[in-house]
Parts: C-alpha cells; sequence; structure tokens
C-alpha cells in the first residue's frame, strides 16, 4: 500500500475490513493438510508486479511519509528519529526483510509443497523469495507454535490453513521489523496473518499485521504476483563490509528534530499533518479532513548548471 | 525521584509476574527494608506460589539447554564430563531446576558460573551446589578436607564473592551460596565437556560484577542480564553498574556472535551464534542489535540533553525513552522507565572516580 494517494484508501479500506472479517466467516473447511481440496493450489513460480506501488518498493519511501499506517505516536517517532545510515552498519547491510514484509521487495517468488510420502498429505508449503534468498516454511500439519520464550526469525513460525479458497498463514515468533522501509517498525510482538489468494494467472498475497507496540489497528497490505513458469531464481549475495569510518558501536539517529520530514510534503502537495500517519489516515472519509489543513510552498525546481 | 540508595532500597530476593505469564522472582522487589517488614507483619502482597511455578527446558544447540521460569534464565551445558551451569535461579525453585537438569543429564553437577550478583541469579547457589560436586583429590582433600569434594564449583568475578561476604543483617547470604572460585582478569578459560569456554568480565555494566559465558564449540552465548528481551536494561548504580558498561557489554556480544551463513557470506544476519539473556526468549545477534541500537539511542538522546545543560527533573519530563516505552518500559514493577532514565543520567554526570596510584 506503498501507494499512499488518498484515493488508494478507499479500496483498501474495503479489503481490510473483509479481509479482518474473515476469521468469522462460515467456509467449508477443508481437512488440514489437503493442498487443493477448497482452494487453488499456490505452488510454482511467481514475478512480482513491480508497477504496483513502484515508489515505495523500489526507489523505497520518502522520509517522513507515514500515510495510511495506523501508527501510534511511539511509531510515528521511531520513524523521525531513523537515519537511513543505520543501514550502513556492517550488520545491517545484509539484513533480511521479515516475511511479512518480504513479500514486497524485488523479488522472484518460488511456492512448493512437501509431502509426506506414505500419506500423500501436504505437510508444508514453503517459500522462496529471490531478495535475500528468503524462505518461509508454512505447516500445514496441525503443529502447536512454539512457546514465548522460542526464538524469533525473519521467517518467524508459520502455520496455514484453508479457508474456503484461500490459503491463510498465521505466523508468530517474528524478529523486529518495519512496516514502512523509512524506519516505521513492527515489533517482534506482532503477529501476521497472511492471505494467499489465486485467482487464474495472478497470486495476491494480503498480509495483516497485528502489533500491539506500534499499530492501533491492524495494518493490511497487498501484493500482486504473475504466474511465470519460467522465472529465475537468482542467487542474492551480499557481504557486509565496513563501509563507513565510523567509532565502534556508534548508532546513527536523529536525536534532535529530523530536518528532512518537510521534504515529503512539500513535494507532492499534502498536508504535513496528514503526512504523519495515523489509523483515521487509512480511511476515505480522512480525505475531507485534509481539505482544511495547510500545505507546504512547493520546493523551487533545481535546474543544474550546464 | 531518589535513587535507590537514599530510598533505603535493598536486594530482597523479590517476585514478580514474569514475562510468560508464570510466576518467577526477579531478583528484588525494591521495596525498602522496612516496607518489606511490615508487609510480612501485615500478610500484604504475599510471595508467589511457586508450587504452581514450572520450570521449562529449550534445548538450544550443541549440548546446551536454557531454562526457563526460575527466575533467570539458566543454561544447562551436559555432557560426559559432567554438568556445568550459568546461574541457579531463584531458591524457592531450587528443587525444581534440580529436577530439570536430571532430565537433561544423570552427571554429576560439577561446576556453576554466576553471572552477577542478584538472587534471581544466585538463589539456587546453595542447593544445587551440594547437589554437585568437585572432583578432588591428593593434597587437595588431604588439606582442606571432604568439603574440597561435595559440592560443585561457583565461579564468579571477584566483586561477587566480596559484595556476598560482606552482606549483612537482612541481606546477608548463606556462605554456602558464596562464589569458590573467582576471577579478576579480562577474561577466564576453562575446557569442559568438549568445549571451550569463556568467561567474560564486563566491567561496570549491569553490576561491577558481570560475567558472559561463551561456549565456543556450542556457539552460545549466556549473557546475564546485561541482555534481557522482557525491559530496558536494569543499570545497579548501587552495585556498580553504568550505562557505559552496558553498551559495552552489548557490543561485545555483537563482537563475538556470527550470524548464520549462507553460500559464506552471514547474508540471512540470524542464527549462527545463539544468545541466552538474563531474562526472556532465546536470541541470536539480530536481537542483540536491535536492544544495542535501542539503549545506544537513549543514551545518546539523555547525553544530548545533559550537553544542552538538562536537569534530571526535566530529561524525564521529555521522555527520551517514549518510542520504545510500548516495548519495555513500565511505570510499575522492579525497573520502571523512570529509574532507567535516572541510571542512564546519573551514569552519565557521574565524576570519574580517582583511580588507586602512587
Amino acid at each position: 500500500m506503498g501507494g499512499t494517494t488518498p484515493g488508494k484508501l478507499l479500496g483498501i479500506s474495503g479489503l481490510l475490513i473483509f479481509l479482518t472479517a474473515l476469521p468469522g466467516r462460515a467456509v467449508a473447511q477443508a481437512p488440514p493438510g489437503w493442498a487443493g481440496a477448497s482452494g487453488e493450489d499456490p505452488s510454482g513460480s511467481w514475478t512480482p508486479r513491480f508497477d504496483e506501488d513502484w515508489e515505495e518498493r523500489i526507489p523505497g519511501p520518502e522520509i517522513g511519509d507515514y500515510l495510511g499506517l495506523p501508527i501510534n505516536a511511539a511509531a510515528r517517532l521511531r520513524g523521525d528519529a531513523w537515519d537511513a545510515a543505520l543501514v550502513e552498519l556492517q550488520h545491517n547491510q545484509c539484513r533480511q526483510h521479515a516475511s511479512d514484509y518480504g513479500w514486497r521487495g524485488p523479488s522472484n517468488l518460488s511456492i512448493w509443497q512437501e509431502v509426506d510420502r506414505a500419506t500423500q498429505r501436504v505437510i508444508a508449503y514453503h517459500t522462496h523469495l529471490s531478495a535475500y534468498g528468503a524462505e518461509q516454511t508454512i505447516w500445514m500439519d496441525g503443529r502447536p507454535h512454539p512457546p514465548d520464550y522460542a526464538l524469533h526469525t525473519w521467517a518467524g513460525f508459520s502455520t496455514g490453513e484453508w479457508e474456503g479458497d484461500q490459503l491463510v498463514i498465521t505466523t508468530t515468533h517474528l524478529k523486529e521489523n518495519w512496516i514502512r522501509r523509512n524506519g516505521i517498525p513492527r515489533s517482534d510482538m506482532a503477529t501476521a496473518r497472511v492471505h494467499l489468494m489465486k485467482h487464474g494467472n495472478y497470486l495476491t498475497v494480503a498480509v495483516i499485521v497485528y502489533d500491539p507496540v506500534y499499530l492501533t489497528e491492524p495494518f493490511l497490505r497487498t501484493t500482486d504476483f504473475v504466474y511465470s513458469p519460467q522465472a529465475q531464481m537468482a542467487p542474492w549475495p551480499c557481504e557486509p563490509a565496513e563501509e563507513v569510518d565510523r567509532p565502534a558501536g556508534q548508532v546513527p539517529s536523529h536525536l534532535g528534530a529530523n530536518p528532512f520530514l518537510d521534504e515529503f510534503p512539500a513535494k507532492y502537495g499534502i498536508p504535513p499533518e496528514a503526512t504523519r500517519g495515523g489509523a483515521e489516515t487509512m480511511y476515505p472519509e480522512y480525505q475531507l479532513k485534509m481539505k482544511g489543513m495547510k500545505l507546504l510552498p512547493k520546493p523551487a525546481k533545481v535546474v543544474p548548471n550546464r | 525521584m531518589r535513587g535507590l540508595r537514599q530510598q533505603g532500597f535493598r536486594f530482597a530476593g523479590g517476585c514478580a509476574l514474569g514475562v510468560f505469564g508464570i510466576v518467577a522472582c526477579v531478583g528484588f522487589v525494591g521495596l525498602p527494608v522496612k516496607v518489606r517488614a511490615q508487609q510480612a507483619a501485615s500478610n500484604a502482597p504475599a510471595l508467589p506460589d511457586y508450587s504452581k511455578a514450572e520450570v521449562h527446558i529449550l534445548p538450544v544447540q550443541g549440548n546446551i539447554y536454557m531454562l526457563v521460569g526460575a527466575g533467570g534464565n539458566i543454561t544447562v551445558q551436559a555432557g560426559n564430563d559432567g554438568v556445568l551451569l550459568v546461574d541457579t535461579g531463584v531458591a524457592p525453585m531450587s528443587e525444581k531446576v534440580l529436577a530439570a537438569i536430571r532430565s537433561i543429564s544423570s552427571k554429576p553437577i560439577r561446576f556453576i558460573v554466576t553471572t552477577h550478583i542478584h538472587p534471581d541469579h544466585t538463589g539456587g547457589n546453595e542447593a544445587i551446589a551440594k547437589a554437585g560436586l568437585t572432583i578432588a583429590g591428593g593434597n587437595v582433600v588431604g588439606d582442606i578436607g571432604a568439603s574440597a569434594s561435595n559440592q560443585a564449583q561457583v565461579i564468579a568475578f571477584q566483586s561477587v564473592l566480596d559484595r556476598m561476604s560482606s552482606a549483612t543483617g537482612p541481606q546477608a547470604i548463606p556462605q554456602a551460596a558464596w562464589p569458590t572460585e573467582t576471577y579478576t582478569t579480562p577474561k577466564r578459560k576453562m575446557f569442559f565437556n568438549g568445549d571451550g569456554i569463556e568467561i567474560i568480565h564486563i566491567p561496570a555494566a549491569h553490576t561491577d560484577g558481570d560475567s558472559m559465558v561463551f561456549f565456543r564449540r556450542s556457539d552460545v552465548i549466556s549473557t546475564g542480564d546485561i541482555f534481557v528481551t522482557n525491559r530496558y536494561p536494569l543499570i545497579d548504580l548501587q552495585r556498580g553498574g553504568n550505562i557505559q558498561g552496558e553498551i559495552a557489554g552489548l557490543n561485545k556480544i555483537i563482537e563475538i556472535a556470527i550470524p548464520e551463513a549462507l553460500g559464506g557470506n552471514d547474508v540471512l544476519q540470524e542464527g549462527g551464534t545463539m544468545v541466552i539473556p538474563g531474562h526472556g526468549r532465546l536470541c541470536d545477534v539480530a536481537d542483540v542489535v536491535f536492544y544495542q541500537e535501542m539503549v545506544t539511542i537513549i543514551r545518546d538522546r539523555i547525553q544530548d540533553m545533559i550537553n544542552k545543560g538538562m536537569t534530571l527533573e526535566q530529561v524525564k519530563a521529555a521522555k527520551p525513552t517514549r518510542d520504545y516505552d510500548p516495548r519495555y518500559g513500565t511505570t510499575s514493577g522492579i525497573w520502571t522507565t523512570d529509574m532507567f532514565v535516572e541510571a542512564v543520567y546519573k551514569s552519565l554526570t557521574a565524576k570519574p572516580q580517582a583511580t588507586g596510584g602512587n
């Protein structure tokens, strides 16, 4: 949902209401572990639709763009204090995205079944994303999630079940990660519910994040893939190196006011107040409220010297 | 807010509801001794019922296990040579801790490494050390008798013994719980169960007697309370703790730990070296990095405020931790956000102590 333009809010809100209501919906339950019993098996190779939310996903979000994020004040301050130089630190350079965010990356996607040989029952689905070589196992055999004191990982611990024609994945034991790649955090206490919806040659992945630490409402975001049997799964080599000579243990952050927060609202003509995010910015009626808000002057165009 | 010392705080083996919903002692209640006595006399808040508490065993990797639920986390290394423990939890849970150890290994408990003085990590020293043994003979036994071998060795940094042996009155700690072996160097090494073990002292961090234990073959670090996952780091100023040492300790973990590699590089930036925190869940270096970044940023903010001439009350009012409070903060219990901010402020404004010399 990097398309943070108000026009997109209505559709997303509708999908959010639909999906968050799903657990209570009466659906014919397939026997656990039987792939395709009520939904289409998502196995195969998929390529992402990069034209969807391009600006957020590939160049990366603007500093201070929190539009459409149901964040609390603490998350907002984490975003304000975030300094992109943090990613330069050696131990952060190759840090992969957690599984609730990984779908957004520049990744081809492969999904395959793990089947019990004797019964041909699907024990698990596995996913591989080319970005960071990130893999996730989605257990379909009804096993319980680990205790709270077990390790958290980027992939988390996932179980899946069919709800109608959707494969619904519940992921716990996630490491901290981000909601938006400009410092807006998602805590390690969060749970993700992922709906895989296959329709013809398209796969829609709807991720709903429930974070008691940084979100005031569930956050939903969809990402689409296209069936692509010849998709290449390239390796993702990443070797961290010391890029900037800085004192050991130094952690870049904005200690006071972040001087870059005005750039995004000025550039796009969005009221600064709206860019601060919060649950109300997810809903269409917020467009009415925005009409009364002040705008910043557009930045002057910089003409390069010739 | 007055400091711990001014309020007459004492470490007293107090208890609280653990992060996992099980009752667990957390080391000290932070209650003035007088108040504790009054509570005891008036049937005020009863101590948790340990009969219902459980010790959970989590296999980590190699021959290392993590015991959860007995106060501070306990690390168990088990093998043909016997059992080595890092910390022993709270005293009332000793029997259950021993039962958990016995379900892992029937070999004798030979070593206990104490990461620091607090009773949620040392409360079981007496009972558990007595259940172990030291292999000794010859002149050792001849000189000092059977007591040389009738309990496990308890290893700690020297200042742990100094503080335990000097505690008096209600804070007195039984001699049987004291360390039997101490070290004063930056590192003590030993080899046990096929594993090279480094006991690393981190000066002036959580306390002034902190040790971390690095199992080199199993690739596990047991950190004591320098690293926890359920609260801001507790800086026990009264016992020589300091925010700078705390951060140095976190940096040391990051320096030692190596995340799992994919294709020869640490691409995944997770797994590899496992990290057992003093409290909370099992971690790896990526978790430590998030925590180190949080603590360092807060330290830097408070330092920045100090540089601008702000008083402690002004710093508290500015809420320098507010973006992390929903995850680590609390307004009640043994270690509130206010206490943390105060400890950081005092660490950073304390005048350097004169060192010895001629």
